[in-house]
């Protein structure tokens, strides 16, 4: 690799950068195969943290009540994130629309221990007041996590939405479709890959929210990261490293057959650019 | 951890996903669903708007409504634990009671002072020193062929879909007294004695330098990347030196960049918990974590959202400045 | 320039038919954005089965008239009539009018034959019809085989004719078309613009162009509006917009044009005697002008129809300069002069190249210019 223009210091530093990032990563998986109880010094090969792993009702009754979270969470994200875009890249000047824009862009700058804080605030005066919602949990974090991702659910679609064509928009209704008709069968189809980026983005910063589930949460309702960082709090632990080894090869092998189906989709569309030069002809 | 960073993440990952989407929403079930929705589903302006401002409004502007509120209110035992702010006295007047102490308390105590101070001065030293080693990257990967462009970003972006606590996490078994760093340098005969690291400012600023940087090298990355190069062709043409021409030309070009990247790291720097608390020392003062210890260890709901509405005002003042030298980068 | 269509040609003229009714009746529409006029008070009429073009530059407020024909502008003043009703409050959608957009505006997720449905499908029209009006459709556009091909497997013309196919396939009597063929190369566009004329004749739609090419509008068009500062500044057959353009924005828009000032000397019925210190000689018209005496004014004169010679003319009294070739410009099949006239004013004179190797004017040659008394316009405004 190395392109032109480039000095043997940027090269150098670059490649120092990504040791940077990526020894942490590195050091987790390693360790999590070390038989020794003391994380850090090395003891020999084993793969006993992860059967322990396996056997910790607690975390894994966590992660699966992260998933679910999680699942919730991205679905309403999405579905209250794309009207907030709509109305902010589609319906021009209405009244109020300067107070919505600031309070759909509001979360993704507001500290997390604010938004926490106020949020469970406002649950407890919502039970004294309504007795609703009677204690605090799932619920409670779904709706403190979709207020925040909505946000930037929000602004990846509004940026699709303004660097779409508005004629593709026009020429459906031109052609006698309504409003909703275009919405659902030409602008959805199109913004879809926002919406999916969106989902994504919404899940993840779900699953790794500690300070706001931590917050609205209560009794019971314990998430993935609030039971690592119960864990991690009181010190290293072998089976934390194998909970982190097993996400880091989930996220790989995503990210590689993402590449492997993004590498074919790259040779149809060549493929497709040659076609449309050839019946150029 | 506030993760502003995350939306280039969005737009990068939505780009990505074109092609594949583009096959997904033309398989026959998916296109007849969206024809009975655009059919049946209910439409209408006035709905739009209302469903998400009413969310907004609700789970968004009244918290913060209750929290100026509670922040006048008086600390006292009970559950929920501080008082009303008004109440009906017998005779019917309605009586408006405001306590301006919480306020008076965060401006006469040290610890808050030095929190908020402490708080400015690691965020802004971080993003300073994210600047100094995301530059470099940045450009060596704007400059590398295209090929190996979309690797190295996704080198940049595979991090954050990895747990943001297991990354400070790792950083533990790096820097502890008998971690890896020490071991390491132990055995090589380096040092006889492990150097402290852990539960120091050291290790806060390694944390949150490490977490961050992928958020200073996209913006620098985007703004780097779209510089048209034969502006340094035509410098060097005109007897410009590299050197002379990277500090006149590109630097400047990519300005924007610089400021919305240490912007992205300053911010939810700022208001940073997790890394103070797992890293740090009980020296180590961030507003976020004084928070955090005045609403679960002290149950002083009152204080901490005096200090919440102190760190907004904050928060508010930065966004200014920020939204300020971004515009005027951007017009230059 | 003006190959496509005459006026000799027996192509109806209902514009001059004092009783013909107008299919869309455009009065006194005012459109503005912010402070912005963008279209300022407008009153036109077009007939059935005109192939009418909106020409002007750009942020002259063409294509904004024709959003508000299609319905995605409302207008701030004025009415607005298509086939006598009037069309405030009407969402595009339920219009009948149909649009060709300028970026061609391909629903880019869909196939060919499903853009070209997607009209018919919206009036639920039925299967077996539908298939076979866009089959029917498709072939007329030479795109028979293209049918189930995605818009970005296409070249940039057969996106054009996709998108034409899609804006014909629902039968509109009106067809707005944006810039039809300003995205294609210049050779596909001028074969292009023979097709489009024909599937017009063939099919009687009514078209509305807008387009800031003015060959395109000439070629096209059995009339055009000029429009500039949001104003219709003259609406006439390519031939009178040419030969009889009624303000020097018109006659410097349309083509290339010498303007030299003047004032008018003597005049009757029948004729009119210009003299103009631009020109240095006195400019003799046959054909009375409706302006005051002594009044200041313009006289066009189109490069073309100056005859350019180093001899003297038999009468060089009137209609006759002189001056010395600064520059020539060679076409191919013409040349340009740039000739510096005695006035010191630069005159620009086109000469077709009729022989080959032909005794040609020089730089630096001494050269008489003169015209026919039925060559100058007088601009009054």
């Amino acid at each position: 690799m190395g392109g032109a223009n480039r000095s043997p210091f940027v090269t150098g530093w670059m490649w120092a950068g990504f040791a940077f990032l990526y020894i942490p990563i590195l050091s987790l998986v390693i360790f999590s195969f070390n038989s020794n109880k003391l994380v850090t010094v090395w003891a020999g090969f084993s793969t006993k943290w992860y059967v322990a792993l396996m056997q910790n009702r607690q975390i894994l009754d966590a992660a699966w009540l992260s998933l679910k979270v999680g699942l919730a969470n991205a679905t309403i994200a999405v579905i209250l994130g794309t009207l907030v875009a709509l109305c902010l890249a589609r319906f021009g000047p209405f009244r109020g629309r300067a107070l919505l824009s600031g309070l759909a862009t509001a979360p993704l700058v507001m500290p997390e221990v604010i938004t926490g804080l106020s949020l469970l605030l406002l649950f407890v005066a919502m039970e004294q007041a309504l007795g609703w919602p009677a204690g605090r949990g799932v619920l409670t974090i779904i709706i403190a996590h979709a207020t925040f991702s909505m946000a930037y659910v929000a602004v990846v679609v509004q940026s699709r939405l303004t660097g779409m064509d508005p004629s593709i928009e026009e020429a459906a209704m031109d052609l006698g479709a309504k409003p909703a008709k275009v919405f659902f069968v030409i602008t959805l189809p199109i913004i879809a890959p926002a919406l999916v980026s969106g989902w994504l983005l919404a899940f993840t910063l779900s699953l790794d929210d500690l300070v706001i589930a931590s917050f609205v949460s209560g009794p019971g309702a314990s998430t993935l990261p609030m039971v690592i960082y119960s864990k991690v709090r009181l010190g290293l632990s072998p089976e934390i490293n194998a909970l982190a080894t097993l996400l880091v090869v989930i996220v790989a092998l995503g990210v590689i057959t993402a590449g492997i189906l993004m590498a074919h989709q790259e040779r149809v569309r060549q493929r497709d650019i040659q076609l449309a030069i050839a019946g150029n002809k | 951890m506030s993760r502003v960073g995350y939306l280039p993440l969005g737009d990068r990952l939505a780009m990505s996903a074109e092609p594949l989407v583009r096959t997904l929403v033309n398989i026959p079930p998916i296109r007849l669903l969206l024809n009975f929705l655009g059919r049946f589903a209910p439409g209408g302006r006035g709905l739009v708007i209302l469903v998400p401002y009413a969310w907004l409004a609700f789970f968004f502007l009244i918290p913060f409504v209750i929290v100026l509120k509670i922040s006048v209110a008086d600390q006292i035992i009970a559950q929920p634990p501080y008082s009303a702010l008004y109440e009906i006295t017998e005779k019917g007047y309605l009586m408006i009671k405001l306590n301006l102490s919480n306020y008076k308390f965060l401006l006469d105590d040290a610890l808050y002072w030095k929190a908020y101070l402490n708080s400015v001065k690691i965020a802004f030293f971080s993003a300073l020193m994210c600047l100094i080693i995301g530059y470099p990257m940045a450009y060596g990967m704007a400059r590398a062929q295209p090929a190996w462009r979309n690797v190295l970003l996704m080198l940049v972006v595979l991090p954050f879909w990895t747990s943001f606590l297991l990354r400070v996490y790792a950083w533990i078994g790096l820097l502890n007294n008998n971690g890896i760093i020490n071991n390491i340098l132990l055995g090589l005969g380096l040092i006889d004695r492990p150097i402290v690291m852990m539960k120091t400012d050291f290790a806060v600023y390694v944390g949150i330098v490490y977490s961050y940087l992928p958020f200073m090298i996209l913006p620098l990355y985007t703004a780097l990347e779209k510089m048209d190069m034969t502006l340094l062709e035509a410098a060097a043409d005109l007897g410009c030196r590299p050197f002379k021409a990277f500090v006149t030309i590109t630097v400047p070009l990519s300005l924007p960049g610089i400021i919305a990247g240490f912007s992205l790291v300053f911010i939810p720097a700022l208001g940073e918990f997790v890394i103070p608390d797992l890293l740090g020392g009980t020296d180590t003062l961030m507003i976020g974590h004084v928070l955090w210890d005045e609403f679960f260890s002290n149950r002083a709901w009152p204080v901490a959202s005096a200090v919440a509405i102190a760190m907004l005002s904050l928060v508010l003042v930065i966004m200014f400045v920020q939204n300020r030298l971004q515009r005027r980068a951007e017009a230059a | 320039m003006t190959e496509g269509k005459h006026p000799e040609a027996p192509v109806s003229e209902p514009w001059k038919d004092p009783h013909a009714t107008p299919y869309i009746r455009i009065q006194n529409v005012t459109k503005k954005f912010g402070d912005f006029t963008a279209v300022n008070n407008v009153s036109l009429n077009i007939y059935q089965q005109e192939l009418f073009c909106l020409l002007g530059g750009s942020g002259c407020g063409k294509s904004t008239l024709l959003r508000m024909l299609a319905g995605f502008e409302e207008p701030d003043g004025g009415q607005l009539f298509i086939d006598g009703q009037d069309m405030a409050g009407i969402p595009p959608y339920q219009r009948p009018v149909n649009m060709m957009f300028q970026s061609y505006a391909l629903f880019p997720h869909m196939t060919v034959q499903d853009n070209v449905a997607f009209g018919l499908k919206q009036d639920n029209t039925p299967k077996s019809e539908l298939w076979e009006r866009v089959k029917a459709m498709l072939e007329m556009v030479k795109l028979g085989s293209f049918a189930s091909r995605k818009p970005h497997q296409l070249s940039g013309g057969q996106r054009q004719r996709v998108a034409l196919a899609r804006s014909l396939i629902k039968q509109p009597k009106l067809l707005l078309l944006d810039e039809p063929l300003g995205a294609l190369d210049k050779k596909l566009r001028e074969s292009t613009q023979f097709e489009l004329m024909n599937i017009q004749e063939k099919l009687g739609v009514t078209f509305v162009v807008v387009t800031h090419d003015q060959e395109e509008a000439m070629t096209l068009s059995t009339r055009i509006g000029v429009m500039n500062a949001g104003q219709i500044v003259q609406v006439g057959t390519p031939t009178e917009i040419y030969e009889f353009p009624t303000s020097r924005f018109v006659a410097d828009f349309i083509g290339s044009v010498n303007m030299f000032q003047g004032r008018i000397v003597d005049e009757d019925n029948d004729y009119v005697r210009i003299s103009s210190d631009e020109a240095g000689c006195t400019i003799f018209i046959n054909h009375g002008v409706a302006a005051p005496p002594s009044a200041a004014l313009a006289v066009a004169l189109r490069p073309e129809k100056i005859v350019i010679s180093r001899e003297a003319p038999a009468d060089t009294t009137e209609n006759c300069t002189h001056g010395v070739v600064e520059g020539i410009a060679y076409m191919g099949d013409v040349s340009v002069y740039n000739v510096r006239l005695h006035t010191g004013k630069l005159a620009k004179v086109t000469q077709p190249n009729l022989v080959r190797h032909a005794d040609t004017i020089n730089w630096d040659d001494h050269v008489y210019l003169h015209w026919h008394a039925a060559s100058g316009i007088v601009l009054t405004v």
